[in-house]
């Protein structure tokens, strides 16, 4: 018996004791009619052949381990970016259990929201009075100054029209009249969830600048010298914002972040619970609409939101998650170009820190080679920054990128020599992604927490960068953006490098002479 | 912690009918009506608990409940190893689904095994629009190349395929005949059915009894000589390795375990499960349905267990041997007295340090239950617990052998609800998930992840047992507990404060 009450063995070692590891060979032997464990050998070796690769990106209708999620959790990314704001989703209550588990387990931190907890009757006559005693109970339990309404595939399939059942709930009392209800159809067959976060973010702008869905008059642009800024969908939304706001800061631009949820999702531990926290006010969301300028930090997270903007008047301008010193010191410029305010001498010297170290360990990177998979912003700004560091992203993948991404990834290679040998992969999916680590090796893969099956199977070093993160902590907090964040990039990397060579030069009396003390 | 620990019985009843009546208030009436009959204080000697359940959850209260597609991909099929198991429709349900559940298995995943995967059918707009039984079809061919090793295929099904009208019952029997007869089961639990995961779990059992069970030709030689000590683990998920931990004390009092249902399962071990000579059921919610179906078709008797802590595991082992010779009876005894040392020194332990605290539960449809025995072996007390999706017969299992008089039950309890609670009572530990941890962690309160072992486990069995001790332990008895409140903060602020 290997367990014991001194030395509390758990999953960890228990089952690698011989009593479980007997039992375990016992089971699978008489029980479980394996396969002839010569034939798994062969086919595990054939699923790293380029035989196995050219089937395997022929599929044309099965996904295999995608690295995208559905519209709705964008949605809900977006609403509790706002002032005392309640996702309410509208369709099946499974769905929201699934967003807020998911997001959960990334930031580490309460996610709330609501459900119209639709089942079979709603499905066949619709989910309105899901919708008028939802918005009602929810108005009445939790006190949100706003509800924030999207939708699942459910509710889509069956074709709930938000606009309609949001106003006759309104004419049945279920929240005041004047009570802010945006909305935005996320149907889950559609994009992902960036694209979610798009249409959530445009439906509560729509609704505050375009007078609420035809209850108000529409608001009328009075020019302002603030900037708004949109973060996008952002495992790293916690760093990333303040970090913006610690720029903003020290350049004296006055700035508006619209769906600030870097509170909400880093709320302190001290005997009080909060459901909300931070996000941007109602009334800076609507009086946004008087900025000089609008920046996003996601092209792809705001193709719809920034054209509706700019039909307001306002000079808007997308970046790709900016990540190292060229694509900051573009975002820096853009916005001294936009407020007429100089970058401080500040900036110039964490400008200069990074490209120090850059210099100090540049000869670790150089040259290496790289698989990136994320959303398509991130994969953009990893992209630029390890080409800026002399490495080459080989196989840049994004499931939920299109053709249009594609060519601007294809357009970033050549503008670089070290990209010239380098792939880009739109609407593939991690399986694509193995044969690519099997069939083309590259030194090291950077990801979400599921890279880890690719670390395991083709033996690719993860570094983990995106969402979600489940398996590390707190990295959430860390900026990325900004110099300081191009710094905490470039570490996570260089931590990888050198605990990769020392995993592979500390055998004794054969490998250790690379075993360097300093490096 | 507990502020409360010298109240009476009375007492206790008192406050806690005070406090439902408290939380009813928020709700507008008609809600408030509805959410009445889920809240209750338990009175000693009543048959249930006295709470309605496994009906509709309310709109916009926000319910902790999933859904029938969480029941039967994420619970009931998920875990068997060697199938392919499609989500069906859009990306996100097996996005967030994902290897989330911590169903262990042994196995070459993405060569002969296949739970930590994702298969998909990624709708688009067009397969909405055009229906997805030709993709499906699509699927199940590129499958069979690129998966060779797989031993069969079930097809979770999505909202959206009830709605649209697909046939994936045709295009899985048309599959099935085309593969030489290869097992795909198409699985009707679109996430809009039923009132929580409660139906997919009912829904997976039927599948199996229509498209694995009826399948198996009944001529068919058995895989293994049967023997009159061959019993199946059914409703162990092996989260954590739970199912191992409990395999290895059947085996040890000479039991011969042919079948895990369904964590670390395989097709096999369905296809032989019925021959065996008892099952024996641990979670009754999500598999007591395929478990009558056998007794009534096949004549195997079932038998509840229930292996959390050495007092309801010790109960259980000779309830299950009781179903045998004295060759196994006596195997139990031997395994007790076995682990009794163990299990004593892990009482005495981490017993002094946990001894009087308390604890609210709040999880699917068997650990409210369950647990408690756990709890009291190491001097705990649960003075709360309610289920997501319990029905009636949960709360009458609970009412008869586990929950003491005065017990605050709540079903399908709302986020408000559960924060005053917790907020009011005090409780020394919460048992939840993962959309609960940290919100009892902001407000200071000890909380263990009571689906997934907090990433713990296992916490069946003996073994299990004493990893369950250390983390009630860890968890309570935390350092940080005492660290929540700034030392400069001088002003009194309420122990425990939720969000208005």
């Amino acid at each position: 018996m290997p367990q014991s009450a001194e030395h509390v063995l758990d999953h960890f070692d228990l089952f690698r004791g011989p009593e479980y590891q007997q039992m375990l060979a016992n089971k699978k032997k008489m029980f479980e009619n394996p396969r002839d464990p010569a034939e798994v050998e062969r086919v595990r070796e054939w699923a790293k052949t380029p035989e196995y690769r050219e089937k395997n990106f022929a599929r044309e209708a099965l996904t295999v381990n995608p690295a995208k999620a559905c519209q709705p959790l964008g949605a809900v990314f977006a609403a509790v970016g706002f002032e005392q704001t309640i996702p309410f989703v509208h369709g099946s209550q499974g769905c929201v259990a699934y967003y807020r588990s998911h997001l959960s387990r990334h930031f580490k931190e309460p996610s709330s929201c609501v459900s119209s907890s639709m089942t079979e009757d709603a499905a066949v006559f619709g989910g309105l009075n899901n919708m008028i005693d939802g918005l009602a109970n929810t108005y009445n339990m939790y006190k949100p100054k706003m509800i924030a309404v999207s939708t699942t595939c459910m509710a889509e399939v069956i074709g709930d029209d938000l606009n309609a059942f949001i106003k006759t709930s309104k004419e049945k009392g279920s929240v005041p009249e004047d009570y802010d209800v945006p909305f935005a159809h996320t149907p889950a067959f559609v994009g992902s969830h960036v694209t979610g976060y798009d249409n959530a973010l445009k439906g509560v702008i729509a609704h505050f600048w375009d007078g609420k869905a035809g209850t108000t008059a529409k608001l009328e642009r009075k020019a302002n010298d603030k900037i708004n800024f949109i973060g996008g969908f952002d495992g790293y939304t916690v760093g990333n914002t303040r970090e913006v706001k610690r720029i903003f800061g020290l350049m004296g631009i006055d700035y508006t972040i619209l769906a600030d949820n870097s509170e909400v999702f880093d709320t302190p531990t001290d005997g009080e619970f909060r459901m909300y926290d931070g996000g941007t006010t109602l009334e800076e969301a609507a009086d946004a609409i008087n900025a000089k300028a609008t920046i996003s930090m996601q092209e792809y997270c705001t193709e719809k939101t920034l054209p509706l903007i700019a039909e307001h008047g306002q000079e808007v301008a997308a970046f790709n998650h900016p990540i190292g010193v060229s694509a900051t010191d573009k975002f820096l410029m853009t916005l001294s170009r936009i407020t007429g305010k100089p970058i401080p001498e500040e900036l110039a010297r964490e400008r200069g820190r990074l490209v120090d170290a850059v210099a100090d360990s540049s000869a670790h990177i150089h040259g290496k080679k790289f698989a990136i998979y994320g959303d398509p912003d991130l994969c953009l700004g990893l992209a630029g920054f390890l080409l800026e560091l002399g490495a080459e992203p080989t196989h840049v993948l994004a499931t939920n990128g299109g053709k249009a991404w594609a060519a601007k990834v294809q357009a970033l290679f050549d503008s670089s020599p070290f990209g010239q040998n380098c792939h880009v992969y739109a609407g593939k999916d991690l399986w694509h992604m193995r044969s690519l680590l099997f069939t083309e090796p590259v030194d090291f893969l950077i990801g979400n927490t599921y890279g880890k099956y690719l670390e395991r199977d083709t033996g690719t070093p993860l570094i983990r960068i995106g969402f979600p993160i489940f398996d590390r902590h707190h990295h959430h907090r860390y900026p990325v953006w900004g110099y300081q964040g191009g710094l905490n990039v470039l570490v996570w990397v260089l931590d990888r490098i050198f605990e990769s060579i020392d995993a592979t030069t500390n055998v004794p009396a054969k490998s250790d002479y690379s075993f360097d003390i300093i490096r | 912690m507990s502020v409360s620990p010298t109240l009476s019985v009375a007492e206790i009843k008192d406050r806690n009918k005070a406090l439902i009546e408290e939380v009813l208030k928020v709700y507008p009436e008609k809600t408030a009506k509805r959410r009445a009959k889920h809240l209750n204080v338990h009175q000693e000697g009543k048959p249930d608990c006295g709470v309605k359940s496994n009906i509709k959850s309310i709109p916009g209260v926000m319910t902790i409940r999933g859904c029938a597609y969480a029941g039967s991909k994420g619970v009931v099929w998920g875990p068997i190893k060697d199938m392919i198991h499609i989500s069906h429709g859009p990306v996100g349900c097996g996005q967030y689904s994902w290897a989330a559940r911590r169903n262990y298995y042994i196995g070459t995943t993405g060569i002969d095994t296949f739970v930590t995967m994702q298969f998909t059918s990624d709708f688009q707009e067009k397969d909405i629009v055009f229906g997805g039984d030709k993709k499906l079809a699509k699927i199940m061919d590129e499958i069979q190349e690129l998966f060779p090793l797989n031993n069969g295929i079930t097809v979770q099904s999505e909202c959206p395929i009830g709605l649209i009208g697909d046939d994936i019952e045709a295009v899985s029997k048309a599959k099935s005949k085309e593969y030489d007869g290869k097992t795909i089961v198409p699985v009707r639990c679109e996430g809009f059915r039923g009132v929580s995961q409660s139906l997919g779990h009912h829904i997976a059992n039927d599948a199996i009894r229509d498209w694995v069970f009826d399948k198996i030709a009944p001529d068919a030689a058995p895989r293994f000589e049967p023997t009159p000590y061959d019993v199946a683990i059914i409703g162990d998920y092996n989260i954590g390795g739970d199912a191992w931990s409990s395999r290895i004390l059947l085996e040890e009092m000479g039991l011969r375990v042919i079948a895990q249902w369904s964590g670390d399962g395989s097709l096999a071990e369905l296809e032989a499960t019925p021959k065996a000579k008892l099952n024996v059921l641990h979670c009754y919610r999500s598999m007591n349905y395929i478990s009558r179906h056998m007794e009534e078709k096949y004549g195997i008797p079932w038998c509840e267990y229930n292996f959390f802590g050495p007092s309801k595991i010790a109960e259980s082992l000779r309830k299950i041997a009781s179903y045998f010779d004295d060759k196994i009876k006596e195997g139990a005894e031997q395994v007790i007295a076995k682990y009794q040392p163990l299990m004593d020194a892990v009482i005495a332990k981490y017993r002094p340090r946990l001894e009087g605290k308390t604890v609210m539960l709040f999880v699917g449809g068997l650990r409210p239950r369950h647990v408690i025995g756990a709890y009291e072996d190491l001097g705990m007390e649960v003075v709360g617990t309610g289920y997501e999706f319990g029905h009636n017969d949960d709360y009458q299992r609970t009412a008869q052998h586990y929950v003491k008089d005065g017990t605050l039950i709540y079903d399908d309890v709302t986020g408000y609800e559960f924060e005053k609670f917790v907020e009011k009572i005090q409780p020394d530990l919460v048992g939840s998930g993962i959309k609960e941890k940290y919100v009892f962690q902001k407000m200071g309160v000890p909380f263990r992840q009571m689906h997934s072992w907090d990433y713990s486990g296992p916490y069946h069995g003996y073994d299990g047992f004493a990893i369950f001790a250390r983390d009630m332990d860890m968890a309570i008895n935390s350092p940080v507990w005492k660290m929540t409140k700034a030392p400069w903060k001088t002003e009194e602020l309420p122990l425990l404060q939720a969000a208005e």
